[in-house]
């Protein structure tokens, strides 16, 4: 098995056939002025001219799953008695996501570290990102909302994906990333890729000279820590803000979660949905204290989270994959890179004694 | 632009005596500017005033209570201001508003569908009737009626309805087509079961982010939202397209003759659902019933203020 293929554009629809024979094949499609992720239709090309508005998240994070059944029955033998019966839903079945971008894919990694590790192993994610295929699109250009390679990825990143698919004259290098990635390349419509191997270089190099030369994020944990309690600064950087929650809900890598009973009389469910710390209710105590009380605490955790919390326990590693989405989709234009920016001026004025700082 | 100068230096007078002042600054990318807070004269340098002045800075206002702010208005965000007023949600005596004449804001969605992504758009200008947009592929000349907020094409009220500071010189009324109303039409021609497939189908993609209600000027119990609530639990976790649409009823019908249609509900929704469309037939009723058009008039008695035994156009007793 070659590791690298070419698929002819004019293969495309043909291939995506074969491969939804075999799988549960999901897409980015074109719906209203919108693009997201959603079952694929032979009838409707997927839209991938442009990245998704919403990210493949849902395909293995779901905005809501039910992880449980359960209903109350009267105990046969002891009628005073109520017996909870219940039953776990775990996912099933192989899929394969045609069309993200490498941002998009690469938030799974993020996941990967929370969701899958020693400490946690959450049998309802680790079923579907196993049994769930990445075919990444590579991009040919960045948008002036692209900063993946600020955090260490690029437009032709592959971390997360099974298949990097980079755009080469009349179609695509299919590059196999896993092995069960470069089982799907096994198709008489792929043809041999070796004389394409020096476009698809090309390609790669031109889509990352596309960006700006990036800011280096390194004193990020640090400084994010260090203004942590400069409420000043948090008021002004959150000031904008509408509190709503756009940015987490189309986060690659937002993973937040929220647990519900859904009772329905004597039976329900017990679904797991999608939370976001802009929200006043993400850490509302039963007391009715609530130690994030203003969409400042609120942003503040979101951008220390991504830049500084989540590094500091996972190596390093930072929980943003450049992807843009926060800052495209913000009704109020805030822009997470100012953010972070703002903060190591911040603290870097703060350590210089200058207490004014920047203020963005 | 000379109005612009008159503006900044207006604001710059005023501001010692204010927390700040809310206005709009260059965003991210050319075609969206950005809400801007005004602390100091440096700031106040910032300030723009133009087609892309999208944001209503009027949502920001029912949560500044106990601070003196002063916000610059577009006419449409003049009358969320004129709502808010009528309904003693802000205080005059703590707001100090600045006006400029408006001919008209983009709509992003619109010009989306003619560029594809708004993150390639490097350039934006607008230039009589007419705006270019600059990608990598060029440039794109479009039409002004074609890039421009439905809203602006007959707009009523160019000029802010309050103001303690306006320069430049009142606009007439636009008189051009009303393509929301169109809009409506088409929405209120259809049967009912295919009118609910058509909500069905829309609503399918919403995440749930609420993005449509915090943008929303007049929607103000925001962490208190009943759609978040335990106990009465009116809308489940689950996502199925009837909780969403259930929402979406809930808000429509709390903004019933409050509703100023600014559209910011609609722009603020990440996977542009066209909710709008569901204000602006609750605007309608309104309208038609009460007489009453929200914003407009600073000493009108909004209809969910007054009681009347008998309304002079519901029949109550004739069926
Ligand atoms: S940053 Fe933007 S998208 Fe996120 S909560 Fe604030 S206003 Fe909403
Ligand atoms: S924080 Fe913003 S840029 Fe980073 S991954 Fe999330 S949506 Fe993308
Ligand atoms: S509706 Fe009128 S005041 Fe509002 S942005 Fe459009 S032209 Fe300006
Ligand atoms: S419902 Fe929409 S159009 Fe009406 S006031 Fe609120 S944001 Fe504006
Ligand atoms: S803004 Fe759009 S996606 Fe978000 S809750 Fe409202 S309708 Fe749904």
């Amino acid at each position: 098995m070659e590791s690298s293929r070419y698929l002819p554009e004019a293969s495309l629809d043909a291939w995506l056939g074969e491969l939804a024979s075999s799988h549960e094949l999901i897409v980015p499609r074109r719906e209203g002025d919108a693009i997201v992720f959603g079952p694929y239709d032979p009838a409707v090309s997927p839209d991938i001219s442009r990245d998704a508005t919403a990210p493949p998240k849902s395909t293995v994070f779901p905005a809501c799953e039910e992880l449980m059944r359960y209903s109350s029955v009267k105990d046969a033998d002891d009628p005073s008695r109520t017996l909870v019966r219940m039953e776990e839903v775990m996912p099933s079945g192989s899929r394969v996501v045609f069309g993200a971008r490498p941002c998009g894919t690469r938030g799974f990694t993020v996941y990967d570290r929370v969701f899958d590790a020693p400490a946690m192993h959450d049998p309802y994610y680790v079923a579907r990102r196993q049994n769930t295929l990445f075919v990444t699109l590579a991009c040919s250009e960045a948008g002036s909302a692209c900063f993946c390679h600020w955090v260490g990825s690029g437009p032709a990143d592959a971390s997360g994906s099974d298949v990097l698919l980079v755009p080469v004259k009349g179609g695509w290098l299919a590059e196999g990333v896993s092995d069960k990635g470069r089982e799907l390349l096994d198709s008489p419509l792929l043809a041999p890729g070796d004389k394409y191997a020096g476009e698809a270089k090309a390609a790669k190099a031109k889509a990352m000279e596309s960006l700006e030369s990036a800011a280096d994020l390194k004193p990020a944990p640090e400084s994010l820590l260090a203004v942590f309690d400069d409420m000043e600064f948090w008021n002004r950087m959150s000031a904008k803000c509408i509190s709503c929650g756009a940015c987490t809900y189309l986060c690659p890598t937002c993973y937040c979660f929220n647990i519900t009973d859904e009772n329905k009389g004597m039976e329900g469910s017990r679904l797991r949905t999608w939370d976001n710390c802009m929200s006043f209710q993400f850490t509302l105590e039963a007391s009715g204290h609530n130690p994030r009380p203003t969409k400042a605490h609120r942003l503040k955790n979101r951008v220390g989270h991504k830049f500084s919390y989540y590094p500091g326990l996972h190596g390093g590693a930072i929980a943003c994959c450049g992807c843009g989405r926060c800052i495209k989709s913000c009704p109020a234009g805030v822009d997470i890179r100012q953010i972070v920016l703002a903060a190591m001026d911040r603290a870097k004025a703060t350590s210089q004694g200058n207490t004014t700082g920047e203020r963005a | 632009m000379q109005p612009l100068e008159d503006l900044k230096a207006a604001i710059k007078e005023a501001l010692p005596g204010l927390d700040f002042v809310i206005g709009w600054e260059s965003g991210w990318n050319p075609l969206l500017a950005t809400p801007l807070f005004m602390y100091a004269p440096e700031d106040v340098d910032k300030l723009t005033w133009g087609p892309f002045n999208v944001n209503n800075p009027a949502t920001y206002l029912s949560a500044l209570k106990g601070k003196k702010v002063g916000v610059v208005v577009k006419g449409c965000d003049s009358r969320s201001v004129v709502q808010l007023l009528q309904e003693k949600l802000i205080r005059r005596e703590d707001l100090t508003v600045f006006g400029m004449p408006c001919t008209g804001v983009v709509d992003a969605t619109k010009i989306a569908r003619k560029v594809g992504d708004l993150g390639m758009i490097s350039g934006a200008k607008r230039t009589n009737g007419t705006l270019s947009v600059t990608t990598h592929e060029g440039s794109l000349d479009i039409p002004w009626e074609e890039a421009a907020a439905d809203k602006c094409l007959s707009c009523q009220y160019p000029n802010a309805i309050i103001s303690d500071h306006f320069k430049g010189d009142p606009l007439p009324p636009t008189l051009g087509r009303d393509p929301a109303a169109e809009q409506l039409a088409a929405l209120e021609a259809l049967a009912p079961a295919e009118l609910f497939a058509h909500w069905k189908d829309a609503m399918d993609r919403c995440i749930r982010c609420y993005a449509c209600r915090n943008a929303c000027p007049m929607c103000v119990c925001r962490d208190h939202c009943i759609a978040q609530t335990r106990d009465p639990h009116w809308i489940s976790q689950d996502d199925t397209v009837k909780e969403k649409l259930m929402f979406q009823m809930i808000h429509s019908l709390h903004l019933a003759g409050r509703c100023t249609e600014c559209g910011e509900c609609q722009r603020a929704c990440p996977v542009d659902i066209p909710i709008l469309a569901l204000r602006r037939k609750l605007s309608s009723v309104v309208k038609n019933l009460f007489d009453y058009q929200a914003g407009v008039d600073p000493n009108a008695v909004p209809p969910l203020f007054t009681f009347q035994v008998e309304e002079a156009k519901i029949n109550e007793r004739g069926w």
